[in-house]
């Protein structure tokens, strides 16, 4: 421990041997000190922010089937649904209303949506909208897009881009550790498809986001794995704001089982702070912790406190249905010491509160 | 001038430490500092070792002629939903609970208007009959006070009464807040708080020993939990009495109270009034983390900020979930090993006065 914080100190990365024993060994509010100092050393200023966002899902549609989600459906299921563009613009309207600046839009491995689909789609938000940041599809559909349309990932972010794309969410990253992905997805692309795309949005100047579903069946070594594979892609040219560690939830799965505890939560959130120096922000995650988890991350390496989410319907189809709204969101942040801030999808202020 | 340094320097030291310090912690912004604090304090009285008991709830009436405004279980003799169970079925509760391995029965109820005395003498003997090794914790003091005057006694002469009747202690529920400002608005039926702690004084008197309890996050600021801690502290050190201090984190949904929408306390108010608990209580042994209000995530972080036990498997707990709580009903055994394993610390069962049963 001593010799690990001698390195946090002098600013120094740890190595996989370190972080595995600060998760499996280590006590916890010693790994939050440690994490704690280097939220203070980016953020001095002790802003806690977050963004004004609504999560659209355009299809539960999904050819995926991982089975760690309980939110896809078969085409033929009673339930299933692709939703309209009339649809899709009526929500955004209502998220503008309210004074969103995000839209954050993910959906199934749809069988048929290829790119012209989201370029009208993409087209028609921002002739409409154009003060929302579209931060849409995470990289297993840029994939999936990109093989339906016959184009490589790189054509697809291009033309996708040029739409009206402004960033690309992490999602789907789960554990970046193919062994595991075996296990509970097996149908989904694999960590070096999942890096890829990452890598072209970054050089195409797209700027991104990285999570991680943990709490699931991957050992302590996957998770330092995943930490160390997302700090190194960010070396290397990587644009990640971000980094968004979150809990499987094992309702209505096919996986089933039980959700990580709230230590092993602030656990990891920790070492992802201390691990992942080379990205700005850290999320807490209220839609699977709750706010009271979400409030005290922030005193173990979380600086933001992601959406306000007017809309949520992943995580809720498993069972887990926190809501919070801008009014929780203020008090969460004061009552625990710091200036709420709302941001921008790339982080500018956009309100002091 | 007071610091984290210096309070740091006396809890290292063993010295207790003032109110106006208890006040400095309450209002810092240092969660973790205070939070090491007080994991220290607990590491030095109970290692690893994490306490849970496995206990049944019985409440035996919601009806109750007192209506303090934070309840949302009491109910009028004649409204809707209005129960009391009768002895045949506390006899049927008890036996299910000795049947799934409790040690312990937990048993309070409203301030029934009709109930006679014999009532809980009966209830108290017809629970022991069903197993001479179930502990029987009953009684608030605010219903001893209550049973008082209903029997014509005096509360010492009640409490013996339902000592050879059974009773095997008290728990610490209606304290809330001593404050006599803030019991004004939130229970003024309610006795005192120097009733409450006079009656707490007689139980230890006679061998009885109890919990205590703090009812935070409505009206009251960090003063008044101070004040309240203070009072805790003092009669701790008369009687020693006090097993566990246990803060109950205010549920205000379906309650009466005309609070602003924020009302309720946060997970970092919850912790920080765990540690600082710790800190100051220097003569209880154990603090306990109710899961039921706190939910099972923020009752486990809070073993890392001075708590050393997760209360009950608690089956069928009402009053709580009646006020909005979002906790489970109950959780079995392997829950609560489970997360107090994932915390890193050692599950010990123990039965009510806290002798261990067996060590996980």
């Amino acid at each position: 421990m001593e010799t690990i914080r001698e390195k946090i100190e002098a600013g120094e990365a740890i190595s996989r041997p370190e972080a595995l024993y600060l998760l499996a060994d280590a006590d916890l509010l010693a790994v939050a000190r440690l994490a704690d100092g280097i939220r203070c050393r980016l953020h001095p200023e002790s802003y806690v922010t977050f963004v004004v966002d609504r999560n659209v899902n355009y299809t539960n549609i999904c050819e995926s089937r991982c089975k760690f989600c309980a939110f896809y459906r078969d085409v033929a299921a009673s339930d299933a649904f692709v939703l309209t563009e009339e649809e899709i613009f009526s929500k955004i309207a209502e998220l503008s209303d309210q004074g969103g600046t995000q839209l954050l839009m993910q959906g199934g491995l749809h069988p048929a949506l290829d790119i012209e689909f989201f370029e009208h789609l993409f087209r028609g938000i921002k002739r409409r909208f154009p003060h929302i940041r579209n931060h849409s599809l995470s990289p297993a559909e840029v994939t999936h897009i990109a093989g339906l349309s016959g184009l490589t990932v790189r054509e697809t972010l291009s033309r996708l881009k040029a739409a009206g794309l402004d960033s690309i969410p992490g999602g789907g990253a789960e554990i970046l550790v193919d062994a595991v992905r075996k296990e509970i997805s097996p149908n989904k692309i694999g960590w070096k498809e999942w890096a890829g795309v990452m890598r072209e949005a970054a050089r195409l100047s797209l700027p991104t986001t990285a999570t991680m579903m943990f709490g699931c069946r991957e050992k302590p070594e996957d998770i330092v794995e995943h930490l160390f594979r997302i700090r190194e892609l960010q070396a290397d040219g990587g644009s990640f704001t971000a980094f968004i560690p979150w809990t499987y939830q094992p309702g209505n799965t096919e996986l089933g089982g039980e959700t990580a505890t709230g230590a092993e939560y602030l656990k990891v959130l920790a070492l992802s702070r201390i691990v992942l120096d080379n990205i700005a922000n850290i999320q807490a995650s209220w839609v699977t912790q709750g706010a009271k988890m979400a409030q005290i991350a922030l005193f173990f390496g979380a600086n933001d406190l992601g959406g306000t989410m007017l809309e949520e319907n992943v995580v809720a189809a498993a069972g887990c249905s926190f809501r919070i709204d801008r009014e929780e969101i203020l008090h969460l942040i004061r009552n625990a010491g710091f200036r709420p801030v709302q941001r921008s999808t790339l982080y500018d202020i956009v309100k002091f509160y | 001038m007071i610091s984290l340094e210096s309070i740091s320097d006396k809890v290292k030291n063993g010295l207790r430490i003032t109110e106006g310090e208890a006040l400095f912690l309450f209002e810092s912004k240092d969660l973790l500092g205070v939070g090491e604090l007080a994991s220290l304090v607990n590491e030095r009285k109970n290692g690893n070792r994490v306490f849970f008991n496995v206990n049944r709830h019985i409440n035996y009436t919601n009806i109750c002629v007192k209506r303090c405004a934070f309840c949302a279980f009491s109910r009028k003799a004649d409204e809707e939903g209005a129960y009391t169970l009768d002895l045949t079925e506390i006899k049927r509760r008890a036996v299910e609970a000795v049947q799934q391995g409790a040690t312990e029965l937990h048993i309070v109820g409203g301030l029934h208007p009709d109930l006679p005395f014999d009532f809980y003498l009966e209830m108290l003997r017809v629970a022991q009959s069903v197993s001479a090794s179930l502990h029987i914790k009953a009684f608030t003091a605010v219903e001893i006070d209550y049973l008082a005057s209903l029997a014509g006694l005096s509360a010492g002469g009640v409490l013996r009464s339902l000592r050879d009747a059974g009773l095997g202690s008290l728990p610490g529920g209606g304290a809330e807040i001593f404050s006599g400002r803030i019991r004004e608005q939130l229970c003024p039926d309610k006795i005192s708080g120097q009733r409450w702690l006079d009656i707490m004084e007689e139980a230890h008197g006679i061998g009885l020993r109890s919990n205590a309890t703090m009812l935070y996050g409505h009206l009251e600021s960090f003063d008044d939990r101070v004040d309240h801690l203070r009072r805790l502290r003092d009669l701790q050190d008369r009687t020693h009495g006090f097993q566990a201090f246990v803060p109950l984190a205010f549920q205000p949904e379906n309650t009466r109270m005309q609070l602003d929408r924020q009302a309720g306390t946060t997970g970092v108010d919850d912790l920080k009034t765990m540690a600082v608990a710790r800190l100051y209580l220097d003569n209880f042994e154990h603090v306990k983390a109710y899961w039921v209000m706190l939910g099972e995530k923020t009752a486990q972080v809070a073993l890392a900020f001075g708590v050393n036990d997760l209360d009950g498997t608690v089956i069928e707990e009402k009053i709580g979930h009646d006020a909005g709580a979002v906790s489970p009903q109950f959780l079995c055994r392997e829950d609560i090993l489970r997360l107090i394993r994932k915390a890193g610390r050692m599950p010990v069962e123990r039965d009510t006065l806290y002798r261990p049963l067996r060590v996980y």
